[in-house]
């Protein structure tokens, strides 16, 4: 039996009161009915007796105390998931919009999804080639990895996700077993639109499942979009056994969701606004991915974040930072005097790859060359401050070797066309080559061995 | 017992109307799914209770079933080389009995009741036991032995003892009589509250140092045993690699590991590595010594607040026994964050950053439950705290990092523009601190070299020397210098990369023996002198400098293994040698 309660008792915000609801749970989904029969999703946030707080989805636009009928599902969020999704494309809650009708469910999974068990996960140690020399190199992308990228509005992210989705070969993936999520949060439709025909020009559209939430979409779904991606990605690779690449675009229009949401609800704020818990609700997305023993499946993520105003102590990149395992990081002045892509080296990192690299992974040499040409390239920012103060001329012999490295540094190892693939021995070698500008006597990370094999001074 | 049910839910939180059935910190069963949580909060019609699982799902009018206890964990073998959650459930177990994704409401026993122990028996009949005293040993894992106590609060007279022999966990090993004839069935395990220290005789003075092997730390920074220290450090500094490498080599007999909301890849990967390592001092695997405490951070907030008492608690145990314990939390923030998560719920009135009002007290409960001490059982054990902080903005004056500040003794501060140039451990010796240094002079000096200290200080000097130099040296280049200040510039760099500067992935590197650390120094300092008396005799510096005389030094990390230091007198001939060849033209 179906009960329908009918009118509101108070709405503020997307959120909604009822009173007298009986057998209400917790997070449980409804639907509200309104007069002129459309009909709205909500999901249940607080209940303090029969008092209920509903969440409205689509907005509480044109809701009035007494047009509106609720009822409730007695179910979580679900999504009804099957391998036909590879190729649809999905509002931010979950429904087709391409117009190409439902999914017939093989199964439903509740989107909040549950903590992979430690014990059962396998520790990330596959490279992932991604064809691009400062990733490959000096910050590798592990399968069963987060890795963000730290964006600021304006830079070229986008086209960085997209060289990644394009050229990203992991080993033991064919084409069968990869696919792609794409969660867009909060962009702007040429955007989503940019993504869509990139996909398409590589010939992947196919295998992608695309999530939209549009920046003119209601917020609320906001929420939603990155839970139902996750749980499409999790379904694909631990029960399809696939390798799934879970591209989210932006986060920080989802954390500001996640605030506009709190504050609705009156609860205390954290720093800028944002809700206390926004840690863990952050964590609850990024720790979706992963390996899990016995499944050859793996979902890895790379969520894309604006920094506001390129801070990168703001709450979103901070919180995120201290959740994922790394952070590429684009450098506003880099992408100034056209580098491409402006990875910012320096605090850039990448935290599984020292497990994921080395003999029988990439080559021996990778873990102490990547050391060293971090090293060096610290020592070329101490040089260039140096400079700006007594002129290059004045540099000792060493700095202005460092100056030159730099210089060479920048337009050759980091930058790169958009459709240029580098395969990882290239980039190691392109690596050795520009240390060859460099006297032996720096180079402290390197043991000798590796020195005498690979380093070649240039005079 | 009245029929109590729940009434409100938000998030983790759940309260009851008009119930008088409930006391403060008791442990309840929440639903129908039996979710555990605990009291938190009691006015005069509303109980609030915390709950330790995913709330979503409950509905009101779900039963809540008070157990009359507070939240306690079961202490007995079984415990080390195991991993549990927050709350002492093991995850194995879990993911055996559901799988590979963690479902709530799972009840399981904390240690394997089945597991048949080897046990000894001490006590004998007719023997009076206070609280604290063994009874009963076996051995736990092949590098540590379980001794039995009887549970703090009790005493009495041994009426029954069983044979010598295999036990479970629950099994009745004697029969203690309380002086007021209550008879009492003591097994190998005990139940303890998380939240209350567990008793001690006395505390002692904390003059032994805990040696990591860790250069910067045990020779610049040194941490004793029954000490505590904070690592703060923004997100990639290598807070987590650090106290990895703490949790590796530190002399400490056990170690307790709490993974208080940081990422499940780590857990996974101390499970892995841990599970090959080689303890250098007992020969036996790490693992052995070790107990994990998981609670990531997409599992449920509310046990992340409970994981560090848990940490503790377990900490506490074994050092009844007489065993030196180190205990790794990374992070605190993560339970701060948790309180103030809790708190907002509440509606409690936020005090900075929205952090409540007695977050210092709940820091200094905490790191008080430190030290070393004697035990009930005459005997001396130690807990180590070693604290991970993460910084909002890797801003140190937020108050999590203040108020840890005031409640620990060491600070090693980790540095961004350090990581950044991968200089690890990062840790910046200009604004770290360690309060024990003269606490363990004496131990370094009787039990290491007579110079320890002396040449440590010296080192110190060089560096701070440097430190000020550096200033003039970003305005106008150190080729301005005098050739005295380009000497110290030059040590100071040997110094910080050849010192200071450690490999934790190079085999002898990663663990440095006390005697080698102060041989290296040694050296450093050697050189340092005999380069002062050539610039004192007008010898330019760059002769020094060309001839690879500092390069050697910055190397000899590598070059020297940890069982052949007769190399450091090479070193000084070397050195000798290229004096004269300098002096002799």
């Amino acid at each position: 039996m179906v009960i329908e309660h009918l009118g509101l008792n108070a709405i503020s915000g997307s959120l909604v009161v009822l009173d007298h609801v009986k057998h209400a749970t917790f997070e449980e989904m409804v639907e509200l009915r309104l007069d002129n029969g459309s009909k709205r999703i909500g999901r249940i946030v607080q209940i303090d007796g029969e008092r209920v707080v509903v969440q409205v989805f689509e907005g509480t636009k044109g809701l009035s105390l007494v047009n509106t009928g609720t009822v409730l599902s007695g179910k979580p969020m679900e999504m009804p998931l099957s391998p036909e999704i590879l190729g649809r494309i999905f509002n931010g809650v979950g429904e087709p919009v391409d117009g190409l009708g439902h999914i017939y469910p093989e199964t439903k999974r509740n989107v909040n999804g549950t903590p992979i068990n430690p014990v059962s996960r396998e520790y990330p140690r596959n490279f992932i080639q991604t064809g691009i020399s400062s990733i490959d190199a000096l910050m590798t992308l592990i399968r069963g990895q987060k890795l963000p990228i730290f964006s600021g509005s304006g830079m070229k992210h986008n086209e960085l996700a997209v060289q990644i989705v394009r050229q990203a070969k992991i080993a033991g993936a064919n084409e069968k077993n990869f696919a792609i999520v794409f969660a867009a949060m909060g962009v702007k439709n040429d955007v989503a639109d940019y993504f869509r025909r990139s996909f398409e020009a590589s010939g992947v559209l196919e295998r992608v499942v695309m999530f939209l939430n549009l920046s003119n979409d209601p917020i609320i779904e906001r929420i939603l979009t990155p839970r139902c991606a996750l749980t499409a990605a999790e379904y694909l690779a631990f029960e399809k056994d696939m390798h799934i690449l879970v591209v989210m675009t932006d986060m920080t229009s989802y954390a500001e969701a996640c605030r506009e949401f709190s504050s609705s609800k009156g609860e205390i704020p954290g720093r800028k606004g944002y809700p206390g818990y926004l840690y863990s609700d952050l964590a609850s997305l990024y720790e979706r991915a992963g390996m899990i023993k016995g499944h050859d499946g793996s979902v890895t993520q790379i969520p894309i974040l604006t920094m506001p105003n390129d801070d990168i102590t703001h709450p979103v990149p901070d919180l995120t930072g201290y959740i994922t395992e790394g952070q590429i990081v684009l450098d506003r002045s880099l992408d100034g005097v056209g580098v491409y892509p402006p990875v910012g080296v320096l605090p850039s990192l990448s935290r599984l790859m020292k497990d994921g690299i080395g003999e029988g992974y990439t080559r021996e040499d990778h873990a102490p060359l990547a050391n060293q040409l971090f090293a060096s390239y610290a020592k070329v920012q101490d040089a260039r401050s140096l400079a700006s103060v007594i002129g290059e001329e004045e540099l000792s012999a060493v700095d202005k070797k460092y100056m030159e490295f730099g210089k060479l540094f920048e337009d050759r190892f980091l930058t790169q066309l958009p459709t240029e693939s580098r395969s990882i021995e290239q980039t190691l070698d392109l690596g050795w080559d520009l240390l060859g500008y460099l006297p032996r006597e720096e180079l402290d990370r390197i043991d000798g061995d590796l020195l005498d094999k690979y380093y070649k001074p240039h005079e | 017992m009245a029929d109590n049910k729940i009434f409100g839910i938000n998030g983790p939180v759940v309260t009851v109307k008009n119930s008088t059935d409930f006391s403060m910190m008791e442990m309840v069963y929440v639903g129908n799914e039996k979710l555990i949580g605990e009291v938190i909060g009691i006015d005069n019609d509303t109980t609030t209770i915390q709950v330790y699982e995913e709330t979503a799902g409950l509905a009101p009018g779900e039963p809540i079933v008070s157990t009359g206890n507070p939240l306690s964990l079961t202490l007995g073998p079984g415990i080390i080389s195991n991993i549990f959650d927050g709350i002492e459930r093991p995850l194995k177990t879990i993911a055996e009995n559901s799988g590979d994704f963690i479902q709530r409401g799972s009840d399981i026993p904390a240690l394997d009741t089945e597991k048949l122990w080897e046990v000894t028996i001490t006590a004998k009949v007719g023997d009076t036991l206070q609280g604290g005293q063994i009874y009963a040993s076996c051995p736990e894992t092949p590098s540590i032995t379980h001794y039995v106590m009887v549970p703090p609060l009790l005493s009495g007279t041994v009426t029954a003892v069983s044979p010598n022999g295999q036990y479970k966990v629950n099994d009745q090993i004697i029969e203690l009589t309380d002086n007021q004839g209550v008879k009492h069935a003591l097994t190998l395990c005990q139940k303890w509250p998380i939240r209350n220290p567990r008793p001690i005789q006395k505390r002692l003075e904390c003059v032994t140092p805990l040696i990591t092997g860790q250069r910067v730390i045990d020779t610049m920074l040194p941490i004793a045993k029954g000490g505590t220290a904070a690592i703060p450090g923004g997100f990639g500094t290598g807070k987590t690699m650090t106290q990895h490498q703490l949790a590796k080599w530190c002399d400490a007999d056990i170690i307790i590991y709490v993974g208080c909301g940081e990422r499940g890849n780590e857990m996974t990967q101390v499970l892995d590595e841990f599970g090959d390592l080689i303890d250098p001092r007992t020969g036996k695997k790490l693992t052995d010594r070790t107990v994990l405490i998981a609670n990531t951070s997409n599992m449920p907030v509310a046990a992340r607040e409970a994981s560090i008492y848990t940490g503790i608690t377990l900490a506490e145990y074994y050092r009844d026994m007489g065993y030196d314990v180190a205990m790794m939390a990374d992070s605190t923030s993560r339970w701060a964050e948790a309180l103030r998560e809790i708190s907002g719920r509440l509606e409690e009135m936020p005090a900075e950053e929205g952090f409540p009002a007695y977050l210092p007290s709940r820091l200094s409960e905490f790191y008080e439950r430190a030290g070393i001490v004697e035990t009930l059982c005459d005997k001396t054990g130690s807990v180590t705290v070693i604290g991970a902080v993460s910084p909002q903005g890797a801003d140190f004056s937020e108050p999590v990092t203040q108020n840890t500040k005031r409640f620990t003794r060491c600070f090693w501060a980790l540095d961004k523009a350090l990581a950044y140039a991968r200089h690890y451990p990062a840790i910046n010796w200009i604004s770290s601190y360690s309060e024990y240094d003269t606490d363990l002079a004496r131990y370094m000096e009787e039990h290491v070299h007579p110079d320890f200290m002396k040449a440590r200080g010296q080192l110190i000097t060089i560096l701070r020397e440097e430190n000020k130099l550096m200033e003039i040296v970003k305005l106008i280049g150190a080729d301005v210098l005098p050739d005295d200040q380009k000497l110290t510039i030059e040590i100071a760099r040997v110094i910080r990369v050849g010192f200071l500067q450690q490999n934790a992935y190079h085999k002898d590197d990663t663990y440095v023996p006390l005697l080698k650390q102060y041989k290296m120094m040694d050296v450093i300092l050697y050189l340092y002198d005999k380069g002062r008396e050539l610039v004192s005799n007008g010898v330019s510096i760059t002769k020094l400098v060309e001839n690879g005389l500092f390069d050697s030094l910055v190397k000899m990390k590598y070059e020297v293994e940890n069982d052949h230091l007769e190399k450091f007198d090479q070193y000084k001939e070397n050195i000798d040698k290229a004096i004269h060849e300098i002096t002799g033209k």
